[in-house]
C-alpha cells in the first residue's frame, strides 16, 4: 500500500478516455483571468430555507428578530437536509414563502432579512483541529456549517461523508473540471486559494480515512493544475492532480471517476461502491472554512458572464443576494439577452423572476444573447448519428425521441431511458434542433407520474377491497349478534315458558347451536 | 438595481447548440462533391453540363411540389439543400449524352417516390438517388448504357450540338460512342476472353484515376471523390467506418478471386478504381438516413455493400452493381439498427449492470 501511494505521488494519473462527450465553445476567456471581487452586502437578503436536495430546514426566528453574520437561522430537519446561517448581521423583516430560484417559480419557504450595514459577526463555531479530532467529529462541525456540494446538484455534504460507514472508500476524488462552458469559478478558486482548498480536502480525506486524494482537472486550466501541482501531501494524505480532457460532461461524477480511474460504475450504483468519493473543489474550500475557522458556508463565487453581461467577472457573494443586484454589480445587462439561467449553458435552469435569490448551489449567472443561444425551429431527423456519437452514456437518442414521440414509453425505457443522465449533449449536437435531452426529461416525469399513478390505483383498490372486508365483517357481526340475541331471547322465553311447561325444552334445544356456528368465520 | 430587465425566456437546457444545422451539413457534402463534378462536367463537355443543370432544376422543382402537396413548410424545408444533393446524386450517376427527360424522370423517381411518399426528409428506407438510378437502369436499358469518350469540353461537341443531343435526341456523336471499363469488362470476359487478354484494351490505372475514362457523368474522378469524402471525414460529417468497410471488403474479396483465377477476375485495384465505387463509398453509402447510426452497425453495412458489389459485378447480369447493393443494404438498416446498439454506460452488452470492481490502483484491485 506505501509503495502505491509512493506511486500516486511521483507520477501523474493515467488519464482514460471517454465514450461520446461534446466540445462546446468555452467562452471561459470572458471571465478566467480576472481575479474573484468582494461584492458589497446588499441591502436585503433572502435566504430560502431550502438550498439543498433534502427536507426543508426548519425556521429558527421570527419576523423583527435581530441576527447576526453566520447565525443559525434554520436547522436540518430529518436525516437529508442542511443547516442554514445568517449571511450578515440585520433584522429578520420576513419568514415566509418568496420565488424559489427555479424556473418553475413556485414559492419556497424564504427568510428576508435587513441587512445593517455592520456585518457583524455573531459567535463563530467551534473550531476543530483536523490533526488531531476523530472524523465524527469533522463530519459533524461540517454538518453544523451546513455545506452542500458546491457544484450545482447541492446534496449536503455531511451526509455523503456518512457513506464512509456504508462502504470501503480508498479514493477522495475533487472534481475541478468545471467542463460547462462560461463557468471559471471553479477555476479562480483553484488558482487563488490553492492552498486552504488542499487542506479541506485533507480534512475531508482524514474525516474520510481514505488513503489518496486524485484532484481531476479539465487541461484547459493550465494555471489551476501547476497551482495544485505545487502541493503533494493534504495533511499527510497522498494528493495529486490528474489532468483529464476538456470535454463536456467530463464533470458528471461517474464519467470523471471512470476518466481518473478506469473503473466504470455499474448501472444505478454510487461511485462510493467502486471506493471513490467524489467532491467538488469548492466544497473542499467551504470545509476548510469550517473546520480551521468555523466559518459556516454564507457566500460563495459565482461565475456572472454572457454575451449580455457589460462587464463578466467573477463575484464572491453572500447567499440569498438577489440575481438582479449581481446583475447590477456587473453592470447590468448590455443588448438583448435571450435568457437568463442561473448555472452553465448545458444543464442551468432559467429563471423569469430576477429577483430570486442566490443559493448554495449557485455557480454561475449567464445572461446570453440569441447569437449564443441559437434558437432555431427544430427539423426533421435525419439519422445523422450526431447524437449517438455525443451521448457521454451509449445511447441512442434518436431512437429514444422516436419511441418517447409515438408514445412508446416502455420501449424508451428498454433502450436506456433511465440510463441517460441529462446532461444534454444528444440536443446541443443535434443539427436538426430537435429537443432531444427535453423530450427525455418529459418522459422521465411522465413515467414516474404514470408509475405513481399506477401506485395509486393500487393503493385505492387495496383500500376499498380492505373497506369492503370490514364493512362485511361488521354486517357479518352484527348479524351474529342479532342471532345471538334472538337465541337469548328464545332461550328466555323457553325458560319462561319451561316454567310452565318443561316438555317444550327438548324442542327449542336444536336450534341454539346455529347462531354459535356462524360466528366463527 | 438596473434601469430596465428584459423578461427572459424560459426554455429546458442546453441553452446552447453547435453550429450544423441540416442545411449547412447537405451544403458541405454537395461542396465537397464539387471538384469531382466539375472535372466530370469538363470531360464530358456541354451535352453534360445541360443534363446536370435539367436534374438539378427537375429535382427542386418536385421537391418544392411535393411540399406544397404534403402541405409543409416551404420556407425551411425548400431551403434544406436536400433536395439539391438528390438531384445532384441522380445526376453524377447518369450517362453523360443521356436525353434531358432521362434526367427529369430520374429526378422524379428519387424525389417523388424515394423520399417524398416515404414521408419527406429523414423518412425514406432507401437512398432516392439510387432508386432513380435502379429504376432507369432496368426501365431504360439502352440509354442508361450509351457511353461516350471523355474529349473534353473544347474537343467535344459546341454548346448548339450539346442542346441538341441533350434536348433534341440528336444521335450523331458515334464517333464518341465508348464502353465504360466495367462493361467492356463484363462483356469480353462473356465472350470468353482471359483478363490477360482484355487488360491491354482498358482505360489504364492513370487514366482511371483521374477521370479519363468513360463512366456515368460524376463517377469517373476516383481521386478527387476520395479527396472530397476525406474532406467530409475531417470535417466530422461522415465517419470512415462505411468507406473503409465498404473499400476494405470490395477489395479482400476482389483480391480472393483475383489471387484464386487472376484470368476470370478483374484486379482489386480495376474494381476500386472503376464504376460508382468511390461515389458509393463516400457520398452515396454514407447517407446518413439510409444507413445504420452506430459505428459497428456501420461496419456492417458497409461490409455488405463492399460485398454485394462484388456479387453483382462478378456474377451478377449487370455489369456495374452498386445501385443494387445499396438498396439491399438499405433495407437491411432497420435490422442491423435493432440489433447492434452501443453499449450503455454502466451496463454489459445485454443490459445487465456490470458487475462491481473495487480497489485502490488505477483499474486495479486491492
Amino acid at each position: 500500500m506505501t509503495l502505491r501511494s509512493l506511486a500516486t505521488l511521483l507520477r501523474p494519473s493515467q488519464v482514460f478516455t471517454l465514450r461520446g462527450g461534446v466540445h462546446p465553445e468555452t467562452r471561459k476567456h470572458l471571465t478566467c483571468d480576472a481575479e474573484v471581487v468582494d461584492m458589497p452586502v446588499p441591502p436585503l437578503l433572502r435566504v430560502p430555507l431550502q438550498q439543498h436536495s433534502g427536507a426543508v430546514a426548519e425556521p429558527l426566528v421570527a419576523r423583527d428578530d435581530l441576527v447576526l453574520k453566520g447565525q443559525l437561522i434554520g436547522r436540518a430537519r430529518g436525516a437529508m437536509s442542511a443547516n442554514i446561517h445568517a449571511p450578515t448581521s440585520g433584522r429578520v423583516i420576513a419568514v415566509g414563502h418568496y420565488t424559489a430560484p427555479h424556473p418553475s417559480g413556485l414559492p419556497v419557504p424564504t427568510i428576508t432579512i435587513r441587512a445593517d450595514g455592520e456585518d457583524r459577526w455573531g459567535e463563530h463555531l467551534p473550531r476543530l483541529r483536523p490533526e488531531i479530532a476523530d472524523p465524527d467529529e469533522i463530519a459533524a462541525q461540517i454538518e453544523r456549517a451546513g455545506i452542500v456540494g458546491l457544484g450545482g446538484a447541492a446534496f449536503p455534504a455531511a451526509v455523503k461523508l456518512n457513506q464512509r460507514k456504508k462502504y470501503p472508500l480508498d479514493t477522495l476524488l475533487l472534481n475541478g473540471a468545471e467542463c460547462e462552458p462560461y463557468l471559471t469559478c471553479d477555476d479562480r478558486l483553484m488558482r487563488e486559494n490553492a492552498e486552504e482548498l488542499v487542506d479541506g480536502a485533507g480534512i475531508m480525506a482524514r474525516a474520510l480515512g481514505v488513503e489518496r486524494i486524485i484532484i481531476a482537472i479539465e487541461s484547459n486550466k493550465p494555471e489551476a493544475i501547476a497551482a495544485l501541482r505545487r502541493h503533494r501531501m493534504a495533511l499527510g494524505v497522498a494528493l495529486s492532480v490528474a489532468v483529464v480532457p476538456s470535454q463536456y460532461p467530463m464533470g458528471s461524477a461517474k464519467h470523471l471517476v471512470l476518466a481518473v480511474t478506469g473503473k466504470e460504475a455499474p448501472a444505478r450504483a454510487r461511485t462510493a461502491e467502486l471506493g471513490v468519493l467524489v467532491y467538488n473543489v469548492g466544497t473542499a474550500h467551504a470545509v476548510h472554512l469550517a473546520v480551521r475557522y468555523g466559518e459556516p458556508l454564507i457566500s460563495r463565487i459565482i461565475t456572472v458572464s454572457g454575451g449580455a453581461i457589460a462587464r463578466p467577472a467573477n463575484v464572491r457573494v453572500r447567499i440569498g443576494t438577489p440575481v438582479s443586484d449581481v446583475i447590477a454589480f456587473c453592470g447590468g445587462i448590455e443588448g438583448s439577452a435571450d435568457r437568463v439561467l442561473l448555472g452553465g449553458p448545458m444543464m442551468g435552469l432559467p429563471i423569469q423572476n430576477l429577483r430570486v435569490p442566490v443559493v448554495k448551489g449557485t455557480c454561475g449567472i449567464l445572461a446570453l444573447s440569441p447569437a449564443e443561444t441559437r434558437p432555431r425551429d427544430p427539423m426533421p431527423c435525419i439519422r445523422c448519428g450526431s447524437c449517438v456519437q455525443a451521448c457521454p452514456c451509449g445511447l441512442t437518442p434518436f431512437d429514444l425521441n422516436a419511441r418517447i414521440q409515438s408514445g412508446d414509453l416502455e420501449g424508451a425505457v428498454k433502450i436506456g431511458l433511465m440510463d441517460c443522465i441529462a446532461c444534454g449533449s444528444c440536443a446541443y449536437a443535434c443539427p436538426s434542433s430537435i429537443p432531444l435531452v427535453q423530450g427525455f426529461d418529459f418522459a422521465k416525469g411522465k413515467r414516474a407520474e404514470r408509475q405513481s399513478r399506477k401506485h395509486q390505483a393500487e393503493e385505492a383498490k387495496r383500500l376499498a377491497a380492505a373497506r369492503l372486508a370490514r364493512e362485511a365483517a361488521i354486517a357479518e357481526a352484527k348479524r351474529a349478534m342479532m342471532a345471538r340475541r334472538k337465541a337469548e331471547m328464545a332461550a328466555r322465553k323457553q325458560a319462561e315458558a319451561g316454567d310452565g311447561a318443561a316438555a317444550a325444552a327438548p324442542a327449542a334445544a336444536p336450534r341454539s347451536p346455529a347462531p354459535g356456528a356462524e360466528l366463527q368465520p | 438595481m438596473t434601469a430596465h430587465l428584459p423578461p427572459p425566456r424560459i426554455a429546458a437546457a442546453p441553452h446552447t447548440r453547435t453550429v450544423f444545422t441540416v442545411p449547412r451539413t447537405m451544403l458541405t457534402v454537395i461542396a465537397a462533391l464539387t471538384p469531382a463534378t466539375l472535372l466530370g462536367l469538363y470531360q464530358f463537355g456541354w451535352p453534360a453540363i445541360f443534363l446536370f443543370a435539367v436534374t438539378l432544376a427537375a429535382a427542386w422543382l418536385f421537391e418544392i411540389a411535393c411540399l406544397w402537396v404534403a402541405g409543409k413548410p416551404l420556407a425551411m424545408f425548400a431551403r434544406d439543400g436536400s433536395a439539391l444533393l438528390s438531384g445532384w446524386l441522380v445526376a453524377m450517376t447518369l450517362p453523360p449524352y443521356a436525353p434531358w427527360w432521362v434526367g427529369v424522370i430520374g429526378a422524379g423517381i428519387a424525389i417523388v417516390i424515394g423520399k417524398h411518399l416515404f414521408g419527406g426528409l429523414g423518412q425514406n428506407l432507401f437512398n432516392p438517388a439510387m432508386v432513380a438510378r435502379a429504376m432507369l437502369v432496368i426501365a431504360l436499358p439502352v440509354q442508361m448504357t450509351t457511353w461516350v469518350a471523355p474529349v473534353g469540353l473544347l474537343q467535344g461537341p459546341s454548346p448548339w450540338q450539346g442542346l441538341a443531343i441533350t434536348f433534341a435526341g440528336a444521335m450523331d456523336y458515334d464517333v464518341l460512342a465508348s464502353a465504360s471499363t466495367l462493361s467492356a469488362v463484363k462483356s469480353q470476359l462473356g465472350a470468353g476472353a482471359a483478363m490477360a487478354d482484355i487488360a491491354p484494351g482498358l482505360a489504364g490505372l492513370q487514366d482511371r484515376l483521374l477521370g479519363h475514362v468513360a463512366g456515368s457523368l460524376g463517377e469517373t474522378g476516383t481521386v478527387l471523390l476520395a479527396l472530397g469524402g476525406l474532406v467530409l471525414v475531417a470535417l466530422r460529417i461522415i465517419t470512415l467506418a462505411i468507406p473503409l468497410s465498404l473499400l476494405g471488403t470490395l477489395s479482400a474479396l476482389s483480391a480472393l478471386f483475383w489471387l484464386i483465377a487472376p484470368d476470370r477476375y478483374p484486379s482489386p485495384l480495376l474494381h476500386l478504381t472503376s464504376g460508382s465505387v468511390m461515389l458509393c463509398a463516400f457520398f452515396i453509402a454514407t447517407d446518413y438516413v439510409t444507413s445504420p447510426v452506430s459505428a459497428a452497425g456501420k461496419m456492417i453495412y458497409g461490409a455488405g455493400i463492399g460485398a454485394l458489389v462484388f456479387v453483382i459485378r462478378s456474377w451478377g447480369s449487370f455489369p456495374e452493381g452498386v445501385a443494387f447493393a445499396v438498396l439491399l443494404m438499405n433495407a437491411c438498416t432497420p435490422l442491423i439498427e435493432t440489433y447492434v446498439r452501443p453499449r450503455v454506460f454502466g451496463r454489459t452488452r445485454s443490459g445487465k449492470p456490470l458487475p462491481l470492481v473495487s480497489g485502490t490502483g488505477p483499474g486495479g484491485r486491492r
